[in-house]
């Protein structure tokens, strides 16, 4: 019987099956994961689920029946060490072999590391998975005081977890501002202002220089000459994808595993999607790697359905979601390169959208608690549409009519 | 658990036992029922998990929130009975409870 083997148990694989089983795929599905639970949702471990507001059960992409319905071989808790391509076939911790005639790489990121003094310290946590978050709840406990190195979504997500336990919360971040890679000065400037009135202590253009215990805690030296005493430290500096197995196999890796349009490797028996793989997007005409929900299902969905011989190229707008406090903040579409930023709405309202143009081409849209101008942005950006920037900002004109 | 019936798009239904507690959402994708995309796994931010409630059901259903009414009104062809169906928890009155799915998630 022939088989298809998934390594990297998360997002990306969970659609990989469903489609594969929907297309019709009747051999065998393996699935190889290292990480010992069933898949789960990784959004709510800086949200929900560190504010102990969802079960565990919750957390599941998907219930286990859902894998015995699916007829899938789980190995759990199991490492994939390499990849022989001349036989085939993997090969797993402990030594044992697995033949594929297909094989997906769904192996997504890695945290990055900090190498910094006092980086082993006990009340150092990092957050990818639930373990994380299962140590990082422990320290979420009113009156402690939680330090987060770097503003990125995470660590402001995990802020906003922290200050709603309430903790006291100091964020510190190298950059000018918060969200520096992912958004505009415009809204970073209305997130910065947002936590500072939710009582964190945000510090620009600082980092950490080293960590040691102090009495009963522990204490950061900033190189601003400062410090700052600490019971638990996040650090939140960005993923490392996983990309070895493929690299050590031969296949093309440039920040992430290099794939065509419908999630081949160089090897055409050989898929990478999800956080781990690059690919070519058509919308902006360059490799784009991204770090998403819905890219992760999207390109897994496109690959199984190329496994079973229903080749559609993958052409799906990025887009991304982050949630602190009750601020939802949507975005569609990637935003470098842009001329002229757009503010539709007030942001002292804590509404508003900030639309990214090109010569006049919407090529990103960042919309807070705005989800109808998210979601016509999703369409703008796919037919690369123009917009004129007092369209844009005329709060009479309804987004569904920015597409004329 | 309460049983819910999913009618696709083609008039043909599908059924599930949904755990108290969890989604409409939940309930079909944990049973391969087609038709949900849920993107978001209930985060409420794809608005890919549209359906519409059975009339004879919209009255025991809990009301919208406005930040779902807002992704509601553009969704593809919505409703007075649109939802988003990771918003909509089982409960024990909703034994029996039916759904119909759109054409399309976009
Ligand atoms: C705290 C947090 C919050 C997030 N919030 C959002 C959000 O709000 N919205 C959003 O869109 N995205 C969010 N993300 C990003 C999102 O989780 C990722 O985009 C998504 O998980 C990618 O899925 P994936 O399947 O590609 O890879 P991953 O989820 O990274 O999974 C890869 C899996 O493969 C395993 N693996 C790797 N190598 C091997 C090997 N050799 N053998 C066996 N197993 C292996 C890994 O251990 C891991 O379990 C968040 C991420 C985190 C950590
Ligand atoms: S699953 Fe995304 S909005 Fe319901």
């Amino acid at each position: 019987m022939k088989s298809v083997v998934i390594i990297g148990a998360s997002h990306a694989a969970v659609d990989a099956i469903s489609t594969l089983r929907k297309k019709g795929w009747s051999g065998k599905v393996v699935l190889v994961g290292d990480e010992v639970p069933l898949p789960y949702h990784r959004p709510p471990l800086s949200k929900a689920y560190l504010q102990d507001q969802i079960s565990e059960e919750k957390l599941l992409i998907r219930n286990e029946q859902f894998y015995q319905d699916s007829d899938v071989t789980l190995m759990l808790g199991r490492r994939a060490e390499s990849i022989n391509r001349e036989t085939h076939s993997i090969t797993l911790d402990g030594g044992e072999t697995l033949a594929y005639d297909k094989l997906i790489l769904a192996t997504g990121t890695r945290t990055r590391y900090f190498p910094i003094k006092g980086g082993d310290l006990p009340s150092v946590h990092y957050l990818r998975t639930k373990a994380d978050a299962d140590r990082i709840k422990t320290q979420l406990v009113s009156g402690k005081k939680i330090l987060l190195i770097g503003a990125g979504y995470i660590g402001l997500e995990i802020a906003a977890s922290a200050v709603k336990s309430g903790c006291e919360v100091v964020v510190v971040e190298l950059a000018d501002r918060v969200l520096a890679r992912v958004t505009s000065p415009e809204v970073s400037s209305f997130y910065q202002r947002f936590h500072a009135e939710q009582g964190v202590d945000i510090r620009l253009n600082t980092g950490v220089q080293s960590m040691e215990v102090a009495g009963a805690a522990y204490r950061a030296t900033l190189n601003t000459g400062g410090t700052v005493d600490f019971d638990a430290v996040v650090i939140g500096i960005g993923v490392v994808p996983n990309v070895e197995l493929a690299e050590d196999a031969g296949l093309s890796c440039d920040n992430g595993i290099l794939v065509n349009e419908f999630g081949a490797t160089d090897d055409e028996d050989i898929y990478a999607v999800g956080d781990c793989s690059r690919y070519h997007s058509l919308i902006y005409d360059r490799k784009i790697r991204l770090e998403s929900i819905p890219n992760a299902s999207g390109q897994a969905r496109t690959a199984a359905a190329a496994i079973c011989a229903d080749e559609i190229a993958y052409n799906e707008v990025p887009w991304f979601w982050s949630d602190q406090y009750d601020i939802k903040l949507q975005t569609a579409g990637l935003f470098e390169g842009y001329d002229e930023v757009v503010v539709r709405g007030n942001p002292s309202e804590n509404k508003f959208s900030v639309f990214y143009l090109k010569a006049g081409r919407v090529l990103a849209v960042d919309a807070i608690n705005s989800p109808m101008e998210f979601m016509i942005a999703k369409k703008l950006i796919l037919a690369k549409a123009v917009l004129e920037a007092y369209v844009i900002r005329d709060m009479s004109i309804k987004p569904k009519d920015f597409l004329g | 658990m309460a049983l819910v019936f999913y009618v696709a798009f083609d008039g043909s239904q599908h059924e599930a036992d949904v755990p108290v507690g969890s989604s409409v959402m939940d309930g079909a994708v944990n049973n391969g029922i087609d038709g949900i995309l849920a993107e978001c796994g209930g985060a409420m931010s794809c608005a890919t998990c549209h359906v519409y409630i059975d009339d004879a059901w919209v009255s025991k259903v809990s009301a919208p929130t406005e930040m779902e009414q807002e992704m509601l009104e553009v969704v593809s062809n919505p409703k007075e009975n649109s939802r988003l169906s990771c918003q909509v928890t089982i409960t024990t009155e909703m034994e029996g409870l039916k759904v119909h799915l759109p054409e399309s998630q976009f």
